[in-house]
């Protein structure tokens, strides 16, 4: 019982990263339809700066913030930059852009930081949560920082202008612009707030997974099960679906014998397969309805 | 969310490509085909075993090419078949001695088998889903083949070493020649096939589901089928292409099959043209010889050179090699004139 509860719990302190990552994911694909398969390693590149900065002497908080702010930035000037053009393009382009900055990233990481793997500090320590052995303080921190940003994700879509502008863009643009909502602005937004909620997420499971170039992948991989699990037009599906991804990982590895650390991959896979063929809509997406 | 649904027949995921912009001229053909014979007997062997990669990738950008160019569906997990087919080959070859030419129909076939049966359920997903499910696909491949229950026969993180080939019947040809000579006959042999697939009835089905899928539908063609039967085309030929390169390359592991061959191989793609079969060889030859040049530069560069080199294609030339070649052709034709 004692180790059922442990993994559960681990379970949800990675399943809060996958929701992290899914949000980030079902926020650009609420704006632009698209899947970005940069994600991750946007998460990576702002984890890799906020280290940088932890290097140069800032705290560990200061750097949080910073890096918060420059992945915002960059999450804009990318859209501005790379993907605003390609917005009538056909899906193919799009899909070879996303692949392209990927490649990119991953690449100029590398360059600057090399491919050793790299001790990344946590704030919360490594300590038993509480006294208990159910749970370090990290992973509870994890789970703390993850459930503050929701709330603060939810204060913003539902009672501030600015996130009512922006949720009216994603689901019906024509109408939104009528009302005089700026939806390219919304658009290039939505990445911004992407790409931090990624770089939240690379930071707190870096000390876990250990920093390096290709981090993000497995991370990414689990962040669109879950977000193809709760269904990708829906928010609160892709952070539900984050938690249960992770505690579905973690049951799976402890009680099915055979599967270790070695099939974390194809377990995601599997996943991401049988919900798109069963359910594609997921749990809490809309159904996709074609007017021929 | 509201219930208003105005979704409209989606623009098709892959822009049209008439059938007759698909090949080359006769003319043409004939000239390459010369140039790809005649080279290796003035160059040395390091060149000829990068000919004979950029041969083999080329084949597996083509496979892609028929998946995407042909029947509108993507694919980011051709690794997963090209290491399929390679493991195939390198098992065949090595725990059961048979003979390296007769291991590559295996590995075609069995290729054709997985990518069918994988596209069962893809059936259900189009443009970005079907791009998730095989990018997930790639990324699984090398955990599966370290798995340490197939071992015995894979080697697991080792991997596996091959054995090349001699030249047959005491032909005076060094063994990178040979092999240079087998893939070229192979490749001509599956570019005449593919060719003519995409001209056949089917091909026509390939392309009316890529261009509407409902229109394509009501006028009888069986689409899950003609879908399924796309993604076996290009698995089988993936598979080839994947154990001739375990051969070309004496060496099979799971970190040589990662998501960066996938990401290589669509790359070629795009910048090949898609829906242009001779793009291939366009495409191959630029994921070869243009990391290798990027690496001189700055090792660890390579990435970051294909990434910009991509967004500049999708940018500048959205069709790749073959709006070059349109180019190329309009401008030979004006001066014909003058």
């Amino acid at each position: 019982m004692e180790l059922f509860a442990n993994q559960v719990l681990a379970g949800i302190a990675t399943g809060a990263i996958y929701a992290c990552m899914a949000l980030a994911v079902v926020m650009i694909y609420q704006a632009i339809d698209h899947l970005n398969f940069a994600q991750g390693e946007m998460a990576m590149f702002s984890t890799f700066i906020s280290w940088q900065l932890m290097q140069w002497g800032v705290p560990y908080w200061g750097s949080f913030v910073l890096t918060v702010g420059f992945s915002f930035v960059a999450g804009i000037a990318i859209e501005r930059l790379l993907f605003k053009p390609l917005a009538k393009a056909p899906i193919l382009t799009n899909v070879a852009g996303f692949i392209a900055l990927y490649a990119i990233i991953n690449s100029v990481a590398g360059l600057i930081w090399d491919f050793t793997i790299k001790q990344y500090p946590t704030p919360f320590g490594s300590s038993p949560f509480l006294g208990s052995q159910l749970i370090s303080t990290h992973q509870a921190g994890m789970i703390g920082v993850t459930i503050l940003l929701l709330i603060l994700l939810f204060i913003f879509f539902r009672f501030t202008r600015m996130g009512l502008a922006m949720r009216a863009a994603a689901s019906l643009p024509e109408s939104a612009r009528l009302v005089g909502i700026n939806t390219s602005w919304m658009i290039a937004l939505g990445w911004g707030m992407a790409a931090a909620i990624g770089s939240i997420a690379g930071m707190l499971i870096a000390p876990v997974v250990f920093l390096e170039p290709n981090m993000m992948l497995g991370v990414l991989i689990y962040g669109f099960a879950a977000a193809v699990l709760g269904g990708l037009t829906s928010p609160l599906g892709a952070v539900v679906g984050g938690f249960l991804v992770g505690v579905f990982e973690n049951l799976v590895g402890t009680y099915i014998p055979g599967v270790g650390n070695e099939l974390k991959l194809p377990i995601a896979l599997a996943l991401i397969v049988t919900v798109l063929v069963v359910k594609p809509a997921g749990l809490f997406g809309r159904p996709i309805v074609k007017r021929v | 969310m509201s219930a208003a649904e105005e979704v409209v027949t989606e623009a098709p995921a892959v822009e049209a490509v008439p059938k007759r912009a698909m090949t080359l001229g006769y003319g043409t053909s004939l000239v390459v085909l010369a140039a790809l014979i005649l080279t290796p007997l003035f160059v040395k062997n390091f060149i000829i075993f990068q000919m004979t990669m950029v041969l083999i990738y080329g084949l597996a950008v083509l496979a892609l090419n028929i998946l995407t160019g042909g029947s509108g569906q993507f694919s980011l997990g051709q690794s997963a078949f090209y290491a399929v087919g390679a493991y195939t080959s390198a098992i065949l070859m090595e725990h059961a001695n048979i003979n390296y030419a007769l291991t590559l129909p295996v590995a075609g076939i069995i290729c054709f088998a997985f990518g069918f049966l994988f596209g069962q359920p893809a059936l259900r997903l189009s443009g970005v889903y079907l791009a998730l499910a095989t990018f997930a696909l790639a990324t699984a491949m090398p955990q599966l083949l370290k798995l340490g229950y197939f071992e015995h026969w894979t080697g697991g993180v080792q991997g596996l070493v091959v054995t090349k080939p001699d030249a047959p019947f005491g032909l005076p040809l060094s063994q990178d020649m040979w092999l240079y000579y087998f893939t070229l006959a192979i490749t001509i042999g599956i570019y005449i096939a593919s060719v003519n697939l995409l001209r056949s009835r089917s091909g026509r089905a390939f392309m009316a589901i890529r261009d509407n899928e409902i229109a394509a539908s009501a006028m009888g063609i069986d689409v899950s089928l003609y879908k399924t039967l796309a993604f076996g085309v290009s698995a089988g030929i993936t598979g080839v292409a994947g154990g001739l390169g375990a051969i070309a390359v004496q060496f099979v592991a799971p970190d040589g099959y990662t998501i960066t061959l996938a990401i290589s191989l669509f790359l070629g793609m795009v910048v090949g043209g898609v829906g242009w079969l001779p793009g291939s060889i366009v495409g191959s030859a630029f994921i070869i010889f243009v990391p290798n040049m990027a690496e001189s530069i700055s090792k660890g560069l390579s990435g970051a050179v294909f990434g910009v080199l991509l967004f500049l294609v999708i940018f500048l030339v959205p069709h790749g090699a073959r709006q070059v070649a349109l180019v190329a052709q309009q401008l030979a034709a004006k001066l014909k004139k003058n």
